[in-house]
């Protein structure tokens, strides 16, 4: 979980997330003409589908999930390997394993976007300060959010997961706290650029306030970096909502939680594999759905 | 003898995302002669860039010559196998780059990468190799080369790495060298210096040249023919003398009317090519200009035009069909303003008075820039703008021009002097501290039409907020007036939906004049206004300008690095270099004898496109120095041709007087100097080119 | 340079301070858990208060961090609460044996990545460039748990020509090279993906500039212009990412040290944390933020090095 390393990176040049203002192509509409790109990238197209249909699972949890997520039945484990009745198969408490996956997408699909978003308004609130007023405040965001990245990230969440408890809520809060310092630096980044810009001296020209100059000149032109590093960090988020659940400091049992998942059998992979690599293959692929997207809206960015 | 390089019948395609191919190049045939060069010509767009790296077969991906032949020495140049290629790449073809310091590798000492050129074509050892290009920068006239060579591009100025990048072009000896838009983006007496420079390496090297630009003026200076380029396709070739002398086509015609010229001083107007490209003209089956041109006719579409011969001359082509047909189109010689004299201006009102003015910066240092010393950015200036006429602020990048517009304009402050507006000084006064009043009768056009408007935001939002904040306008109000703005800046009101980058550059600057006219300013400042647009389209935003102070009673501050358009526009002009004003005064006399020895260079430097212009008179040597190095004599002693000694470098020059217009210089310029007597703007013999 | 290493001392030292001072804080605010977690839940509450009183909990937190520091400076971290031993002791145990892994992985990624990630750049969008990419991007999308199940099923559970787990002891018949497969292939794919694009990225930006057209046009072979000009240009901007990865390697490994059962940094902070073990988490907090000042002043001095125009 290298999180922390690669969001320092995002602080550099030419890192993989390019901090380029955006310069949309001709087109009417900004909404339309990225779904008409979206459409033109096979890389995006697989990213959307995945994320589509973990969010659909997640949306309609209650209607398709064949069975109770957290119902035992120890009578199952006679027979626990994927069968018509159970098509992926039962879990070490007899728990029915899709049911378990689906409902976990409810739990990973809730608390990953609010923490990202979390982190996206701190964070862009942070940068626009940081990178429009520069000087000492500039100074004291950036040096604070350094020092929390010095960090290394996993560590922080063990520390402070393991002083107030393992909760969505801490989850969240700590994702939040530990994400916005690169969100800002994005925006920040951004904002030194734009702030330069002549239609920005047109804004002090005709006497706008700070704060418009902030929210309407130069945060619109932000958005492209920024949904593409909102989908990086959305898979980062999982990553790690999952990593906690594998060390057992996750979300609490018995909800289902494909990290816990893992961990609740994976002492068991020797002779029930399947119970462990379903849910490893429900988070990878969710991981993987959200990247692609990423890659995909970051060539697009950059082909216009 | 074989040409050096021939295009016949060149197409070049882009295969894009659509069903068709879409069209770089269409049908361009021309020959360069051993020795010879050829200038094309063209706005951006038109092709001219991918003409220099098809000869080098190095198209970007994507782009295929799908009919025709280039041949460089008799050999097809696509028919050439990789290893023969690179023999040709470098060693008898060499290229030289717009933007000297993104074409030579950041992290290579100049030396690695000279000496790898004749390494590589001609098995020197190290030694050998190193020796050489010690020479060629001799050559190229640079400085200290032994030291030169061990320098990182980064370490050098822009001048500097453009005498480098001719120097690792020479290295093989080729036959052929070609120019890219050598000198855009240097400064004007830089430009002149590099321009002279490869017309004496043309001579003692006989390489020929293929040099390609958007600058009439600069293809005078190097080329023998020239070539004009319009949405892909040649539209005229000949002499330089006859193609400039006599154009056929109405779009050179255009393109030469839509210039402002020194020679042509204050009469007359910019015409400019109404309308412009668009990539549908390439694809156009016909002529590409049709849909601009003023004598477009039905025959003109639907098949392709060939080449037609004009007059007797066998070399000068045009394709155009109605070329017997077109009417000789005198230059309009009406004045646009008429002619001022001295008393006039005593009676108009003076809006904004600059006293003494000052910008400095402080150097890295953390405490208010005490700790390192300070750059002097506008040093002590002082001058006038005043109500309806136009005051030019000229001068070379680094000159303070840019600056002190933006203490104008409140966008930083003056740290000191003053600068009375209507009696209040407004020096110390950033825009955030101006009243509301204030901020609206001060309002600015700036350079660049890409980062003038917002690309998040609709030409509608970017003109209807200062409606609404500068005059207080309703919504509804604003949406009124906004129609009326755009009209006024000839714009329809279709493009308010738009997003800016839906516009062309001529529109966006448009809009940003129609923006910076939203609150009824009574001065404009505009940095730059048309420096980065194609020349029919800067002459079309020239001749708004013109109109609007016309119309209005608005002062123009316009600051600027092109002479030519100065000397059409200003009623006064104040000539800047290193954040002294050297030069001030009414532009009629600003722009006649006696000279500041800088403004002369200018003068001289300033490339025009007169087929029998010569070499500049003087070119000047060096650098600007920086602003942070400490000068206690004249600003321009380092680099001026007519130093008189030490006094120069030691004593603060004199302000000279001559009726309104002031010299700071030691020379006594008034009395029977020669030196100047011989230098008059050059009187034009037939005014512009009667057509 | 002098001016550029005192301040990276001066800042190396302050937030080490910082760190230490907000662990210590996050942890004592409530420290009467601690003597109740040391004497189990049936103790009496007199026993907790007497013990408590014992350890000096009751004295102000300031008090109780200049003692706690002053240790710390004489090289004293105090006694791990959960392995009844000096933290220092675990803490060299531990960091070495995690040092030997991250050793061995950054000597693994680095090569690994820098040829795919310039095989993949030097020529955008061809079919080499595609299947690296994705390939780099399905790798860096897969946790490293699950990577390791995935790895695990295959090579051990299926193919049973790998040990499962890596204690770094030969009783389960394995020897130790061969406990070392497993981690460092995860280790490698997880952050190798992310290295590749980010070198890859790097690598097409760089073939995009105009000197390597202006190299190409000299008449210079593409693999001269490959290794001569665009490598090293290629590598300045992910020079320091590189280098931060031997900040992950120490301190971040947790996951896979848990999925192997390898005796590792990051597992003792796990093991501490959740035992709360503060004398131990403090002393590793310490530690991996050295780390990463450590890289990340590597990673400037190499930045300054391979880039020219970057002087101090």
């Amino acid at each position: 979980m290298n999180e922390m390393d690669r969001n320092l990176a995002a602080g550099q040049p030419a890192a993989a997330v390019a901090v380029t203002p955006t310069e949309p192509a001709k087109s009417k509409s900004v909404r339309g003409r990225t779904w008409l790109a979206i459409r033109h990238s096979p890389i995006a197209m697989v990213g959307g589908s995945i994320v589509a249909f973990w969010i659909a699972c997640a949306l309609f949890a209650p209607w398709i999930a064949p069975y109770p997520p957290n119902k035992p039945d120890a009578l199952l484990l006679a027979y626990p390997y994927p069968s018509a009745a159970h098509w992926l198969g039962v879990d070490n408490l007899g728990r029915d394993i899709l049911s378990r996956l689906i409902w976990g997408a409810r739990t990973v699909l809730t608390v990953a976007p609010v923490a990202v978003l979390g982190a996206a308004t701190l964070g862009i609130i942070l940068g626009l300060l940081a990178g429009y007023r520069g000087g000492w405040i500039d100074a004291v965001i950036m040096r604070t959010g350094d020092t929390l990245l010095a960090f290394p990230r996993i560590i922080l969440y063990l520390i402070i997961i393991a002083r107030f408890g393992a909760s969505a809520f801490n989850i969240i809060l700590v994702v939040t706290v530990t994400a916005a310092p690169i969100i800002a630096r994005i925006v920040r980044g951004v904002t030194l650029d734009v702030r330069n810009r002549d239609y920005v001296a047109a804004a002090r020209m005709r006497g706008e306030s700070a704060s418009y100059i902030m929210f309407v000149e130069i945060l619109p032109n932000a958005r492209g970096p920024l949904i593409v590093d909102l989908f990086l960090r959305l898979g980062f988020t999982t990553v790690t909502i999952g990593a906690l659940g594998f060390l057992g400091v996750g979300l609490p049992p018995p909800d289902p939680d494909w990290g816990g998942m893992v961990k609740e059998t994976y002492g068991m992979i020797f002779i029930w594999p399947h119970m462990t690599l379903f849910p490893a293959a429900a988070i990878s692929s969710l991981v993987i759905g959200f990247n692609f997207l990423a890659t995909g809206l970051q060539e697009m960015a950059r082909d216009g | 003898m074989v040409d050096i390089l021939a295009f016949e019948s060149v197409t070049i395609e882009h295969k894009g995302r659509g069903p068709v191919p879409n069209r770089i190049l269409y049908d361009v045939s021309f020959s360069i002669r051993p020795g010879e060069a050829l200038g094309l010509v063209g706005e951006s767009g038109c092709g001219k860039s991918t003409i220099a790296l098809a000869t080098m077969r190095a198209l970007p991906p994507g782009m295929k010559v799908t009919a025709g032949r280039i041949l460089f020495q008799g050999q097809d140049v696509n028919l050439l196998s990789d290893g023969d290629l690179r023999r040709v790449r470098g060693n008898r073809a060499a290229m030289i780059y717009q933007d000297p310091m993104s074409s030579l590798n950041p992290v290579m000492t100049v030396g690695q990468q000279l000496i790898e050129v004749p390494m590589l074509h001609h098995g020197m050892d190290r030694g050998k190799a190193w020796k050489r290009a010690v020479t060629m920068l001799h050559e190229v006239r640079l400085p200290d080369c032994a030291s030169m060579m061990a320098r990182y591009p980064h370490q050098l100025s822009g001048g500097q790495q453009q005498r480098v990048v001719i120097a690792m072009a020479l290295m093989a000896e080729p036959a052929l060298l070609i120019m890219d838009e050598p000198t855009t983006g240097l400064d004007v007496t830089i430009e002149a210096a590099i321009l002279e420079l490869v017309r004496d390496l043309r001579a003692k090297f006989g390489a020929a040249v293929l040099f390609i630009s958007h600058n009439l003026g600069t293809v005078a200076r190097i080329c023998d023919r020239v070539g004009v380029l319009y949405a892909g396709r040649l539209i005229e070739t000949g002499t330089l003398g006859s193609v400039f002398r006599a154009p056929a086509h109405p779009y050179t015609r255009g393109l030469l009317a839509a210039l402002p010229r020194l020679s042509l001083g204050r009469r007359g107007r910019l015409e400019p090519i109404e309308g412009t490209i668009t990539v549908g003209d390439r694809a156009r089956i016909g002529c590409a200009l049709s849909p601009r041109c003023a004598f477009s006719q039905p025959q003109c579409d639907g098949a392709e035009i060939a080449m037609h011969p004009v007059g007797q001359d066998q070399e000068h082509v045009a394709r155009c069909v109605r070329l017997d047909e077109i009417p000789a189109r005198p230059v309009s010689l009406a004045a646009a303003r008429p002619h001022v004299n001295d008393s006039d201006y005593d009676d108009v009102e003076v809006l904004l008075s600059v006293r003494e003015l000052s910008k400095a910066y402080g150097l890295g240092g953390r405490f208010g820039g005490k700790g390192k010393g300070s750059i002097r950015a506008v040093d002590r200036v002082s001058l006038d703008a005043r109500a309806g006429m136009t005051l030019a602020i000229v001068g070379e990048s680094g000159c303070g021009k840019s600056t002190l517009a933006k203490v104008i304009s409140g966008l930083t402050s003056a740290s000191g002097g003053e600068a009375l507006f209507r009696g209040v000084d407004i020096a110390g006064q950033s825009v955030d501290q101006r009243p509301d009043d204030l901020r609206r009768r001060i309002q600015m056009i700036f350079q660049n039409p890409d980062s003038t408007l917002n690309p998040s935001h609709s030409i509608e939002f970017a003109l209807v907020r200062p409606l609404k904040r500068l005059r207080g306008m309703s919504r509804a109000e604003a949406r009124d007036e906004v129609r009326r703005l755009i009209e006024r800046v000839r714009l329809g009101s279709d493009v308010l939906a738009c997003l800016p980058d839906q516009l062309s550059g001529g529109q966006r600057q448009r809009v940003a004049v129609a923006r910076a006219l939203a609150g009824n300013p009574d001065l404009l400042i505009a940095d730059e206004p048309v420096s980065a647009l194609d020349v029919s389209v800067q002459a079309a935003i020239v001749n708004l300008l013109s109109d609007i102070l016309e119309q209005s009673h608005i002062g123009l501050a316009i600051i600027s690095h092109d002479l030519a358009l100065v000397r059409h526009m200003a009623d006064w002009v104040a000539v800047m270099y290193l954040g002294k004003v050297v030069e001030y005064g009414p532009a009629d006399q600003v722009f006649a004898p006696p000279f500041h020895p800088y403004t002369d260079a200018l003068l001289a430097a300033a490339p025009e496109p007169d087929p029998d212009a010569g070499p500049p008179r003087v070119v000047l040597g060096g650098a600007m120095p920086s602003a942070a190095e400490e000068i206690r004599g004249c600003v321009f002693a380092s680099r001026c041709p007519r130093k008189i000694g030490a006094i120069c470098d030691e004593v603060v020059p004199p302000v000279r007087h001559f009726g309104k217009h002031t010299i700071v210089c030691h020379l006594d310029l008034r009395c029977g100097d020669d030196a100047h007597a011989s230098r008059r703007i050059k009187a034009d013999p037939a005014p512009g080119f009667s057509l | 340079m002098l001016r550029y290493t005192a301040k990276q001392l001066l800042n190396i030292a302050v937030t080490l301070l910082a760190v230490s001072f907000l662990v210590f804080a996050l942890n004592e605010l409530t420290p009467i858990d601690v003597a109740r977690k040391l004497l189990g839940p049936y103790a009496t509450q007199d026993q907790v208060d007497i013990l408590y009183k014992q350890m000096g909990l009751d004295r102000s937190l300031l008090a109780r961090y200049w003692e706690y520091l002053a240790n710390a400076l004489s090289g004293n971290f105090g006694e791990s609460n959960l392995y009844r031993r000096p933290v220092a002791e675990i803490l060299w145990d531990r960091l070495g044996n995690t040092l030997v892994l991250a050793g061995i992985c950054f000597a693994v990624i680095v090569p690994f990545s820098a040829l795919l990630g310039v095989l993949a750049g030097m020529r955008e969008r061809s079919f080499v460039d595609r299947a690296v990419s994705v390939f780099a991007s399905v790798c860096a999308s897969i946790p490293e748990f699950a990577l390791g199940v995935f790895l695990l099923a295959i090579f051990v559970v299926g193919l049973g020509i790998l040990p499962g787990t890596s204690p770094l002891s030969t009783s389960g018949g394995w020897p130790i090279w061969s406990q070392f497969v497993l981690p460092v292939a995860v280790v490698t794919l997880y952050d190798g993906g992310y290295l590749i694009s980010m070198i890859r990225s790097s690598m097409v930006e760089v073939m995009r500039q105009p000197y390597i057209r202006t190299a190409t046009l000299k008449g210079m072979p593409f693999r001269n212009v490959v290794v001569k000009h665009a490598l090293r240009n290629a590598l300045i901007t992910p020079f320091t990412v590189i280098l931060l990865q031997l900040n992950y390697l120490v301190s971040g490994l947790v996951v896979v040290e848990m999925v192997f059962a390898y005796p590792g940094f990051g597992r003792m902070m796990l093991e501490a944390a959740l035992n709360k073990d503060i004398a131990l988490v403090e002393a590793g907090a310490l530690c991996a933020v050295s780390v990463t000042m450590l890289t990340q002043i590597l990673g400037d001095l190499g930045y300054m090095a391979l880039d020219p125009r970057i002087r101090v």
